[in-house]
């Protein structure tokens, strides 16, 4: 079968990749204060992967994303569980979390906070899960 | 202190994390989730005791003060639950070691079998409503791969109902926090039960015990809501029945008992007495009825699970300490037999292939150890003494009939000697008669099989000969939990 030309697919996609992407790391960075979140920027970067493995093709963007996304799970887990136990480590209830403010060169002042990391394990968790359910089931097809 | 309460739940997290990081590696893997489930063992039995001394303790996660945070909360009857879990756990895990096919086992079979024992210990430790929903997810989530886990047509056929009838009662479960919440305005469940005492409103709180009741009812398989239970445990390898069998119906009957003695004690007559210990009875007839009809070895046990629940249902309609405290000691009991009787149809299937029990027969002559160690705990189901299951029945049928519950003891009563003739039944086709294996499965040992088994055997004979004590362990739990104000005061700390 002749192959499809999605030039204009394929265009639009690098444009909007970067869109949703860079809009997806602001929601997760947000979401510990504002509405945002790991689950939410998770899907919404899985979805932003998911617009290349459409308009490019399954092999091309396997090969540049490498990663085994089992294990991207199970280092989001780590992430999220350990979060809570550091803070066990020190005597402080289970989950408790700690912020405060620093001054980065650039950036000027932003807000650290612990929960940052618990929702950066979420994040890993729900894109990795997303594709690979999504990726299963298109493999499923050959 | 206060922090170790949250070990049960964390520890399996974060190996489970782990082990899904070797996901290709299964020797490790079941090295380090073997460790894991002994190293909980000790834990629990550790916070079981420490409980019992120091009395209750309550951790607020995160720091966030009781009404407004999630609490974890460990009292008598959840370190009890959580005791228990994680022996059943432990042993059904040693038993999957041998009878799990390796491929089987490189599906996330440990990683699951982890994160189930998370929302079980969860389940039980938690003090908060919508965390106990959290906690039935994490559970169900992990059972669904458990249930299909192999993938054979039998087993997604059944299991497909399963998540069905499932995500309905999950469904069912936020309406009903939703509308105790609109009643109440909290989610704490000492706060929710602090309220419920001031407020007095019947009604309303009626219909939503009665929707909590169905939830838990159908995780639990009660009247009517039982009819999933028998195909989707057939299914499954043994171990992963016999800990099905053991956990997921008891953290039902425990949710059960911890709402309906600390939040919903308002209206005893209508709520226990009647409809608690109706559907008890109802529940228990069916399920032997079941369990007769069947011939097939895992059937009989499955319907067997639905009728032996129903006990310690009736415990908790009956309401009185004697009542309670033989529906805990019925629990640990059943905990304690029921897997072990899953387990020895794992090993009679390993012997003879099959479960159905008129293909089989003359275990005895081949198989002798595992024929008496099945002797045992079949007739402590049915309720012989000094076995465990004559106390827990006897305490249970006394309480009836001390409270003028002649027809619910009744029932009970003829339940046990109809539980007496199915595993008569069992017996006399699986290990009396002719020798209908082949003499080559006849040399298969099962010796390595048994040894996880042991532990439950020698449990039952304990549970029955040092009755006395822990019949007083159970009395203490009992009258625990039918004083909410301890469980209140410890968390909100008035």
């Amino acid at each position: 079968m002749q192959k499809p030309n999605n030039m204009m697919l394929q265009t639009l996609a690098r444009l909007i990749i970067v869109i949703v992407l860079s809009f997806s790391i602001y929601l997760l960075l947000a979401g510990h204060n504002g509405p945002g979140g790991g689950f939410i920027g998770g899907l919404m970067t899985a979805s932003g992967i998911l617009i290349l493995y459409l308009s490019f093709n399954f092999k091309t963007i396997q090969a540049v994303i490498r990663f085994d996304y089992v294990k991207v799970i199970g280092i989001g887990l780590l992430f999220a569980s350990l979060t809570g136990v550091a803070s066990m480590l020190f005597g402080f209830p289970f989950l408790k979390h700690f912020f405060d403010y620093f001054t980065i060169p650039i950036l000027g002042e932003v807000e650290l906070t612990t929960a940052m990391l618990f929702d950066l394990g979420v994040y890993f968790v729900v894109l990795a899960s997303a594709l690979k359910i999504i990726l299963t089931i298109a493999e499923d097809d050959k | 202190m206060s922090n170790v309460i949250i070990l049960p739940i964390v520890v399996p997290f974060i190996i489970g994390a782990i082990l899904i990081l070797l996901y290709k590696r299964h020797t490790i893997q079941r090295v380090i989730s073997g460790i894991t489930m002994l190293a909980l063992l000790a834990l629990s039995v550790f916070l079981a005791i420490y409980v019992y001394q120091h009395g209750t303790i309550v951790l607020e996660v995160g720091g966030w003060e009781a009404p407004f945070g999630i609490v974890i909360v460990a009292d008598l009857l959840s370190t009890l639950m959580v005791l228990l879990s994680t022996l059943v756990g432990t042993v059904c895990m040693f038993f999957a070691f041998q009878t799990v096919a390796q491929d089987r086992e490189k599906q996330f079979f440990y990683p699951l079998y982890l994160f189930l024992m998370i929302g079980v210990n969860g389940s039980f430790l938690t003090g908060d409503l919508f965390n106990l929903f959290v906690f039935f997810e994490v559970m169900l989530i992990s059972s669904y791969g458990l249930i299909v886990h192999g993938g054979t047509a039998y087993q997604l056929r059944e299991s497909f109902k399963y998540v069905i009838i499932n995500i309905f009662a999950s469904a069912l479960f936020i309406v009903a926090i939703a509308w105790i919440y609109s009643i109440t305005g909290t989610m704490n469940m000492a706060h929710i039960a602090e309220r419920v005492a001031e407020l007095d409103q019947k009604g309303a709180l009626n219909i939503v015990a009665i929707m909590l009741f169905i939830v838990f009812a159908s995780k639990g398989a009660l009247f009517p809501l039982y009819f999933w239970l028998p195909k989707s445990y057939y299914g499954p390898p043994a171990a992963i029945a016999a800990l099905f069998g053991g956990l997921l119906t008891k953290v039902g009957i425990y949710a059960i008992i911890r709402t309906f003695t600390l939040i919903f004690n308002h209206d005893i007559a209508f709520m226990h007495k009647g409809v608690i210990v109706t559907i008890a009875g109802i529940t228990m007839i069916i399920g032997i009825l079941g369990a007769l009809a069947q011939s097939d070895f895992k059937r009989i046990l499955s319907y067997l699970i639905i009728s032996q629940v129903s006990f310690m249902v009736m415990g908790l309609g009956i309401f009185t300490p004697l009542a309670i405290a033989g529906a805990v000691y019925y629990i640990t009991h059943h905990m304690i037999v029921e897997p072990a009787l899953f387990l020895f149809a794992g090993a009679v299937q390993k012997i003879t292939g099959t479960t159905d029990l008129k293909k089989m027969g003359g275990l005895l002559g081949t198989h002798p150890w595992l024929t008496w160690m099945f002797f045992i705990t079949a007739i402590s189901l049915a309720g012989i003494p000094p076995l465990s299951g004559f106390f827990s029945k006897f305490s249970l049928i006394l309480a009836g009939f001390q409270e003028q519950q002649y027809v619910i003891s009744a029932v009970a009563l003829l339940v046990g000697l109809l539980t007496l003739i199915t595993m008569m039944k069992i017996f006399s086709h699986t290990f009396w008669g002719k020798q209908k294996h082949s003499a080559e499965q006849a040399k298969i040992s099962v010796g390595k099989l048994l040894l996880p088994i042991l532990p439950l055997v020698a449990l039952t004979i304990i549970l029955g000969f040092g009755a006395e004590p822990i019949f007083n362990y159970s009395m203490e739990v009992a009258k625990d939990i039918l004083n909410p104000t301890n469980y209140i005061e410890s968390v909100l700390k008035e």
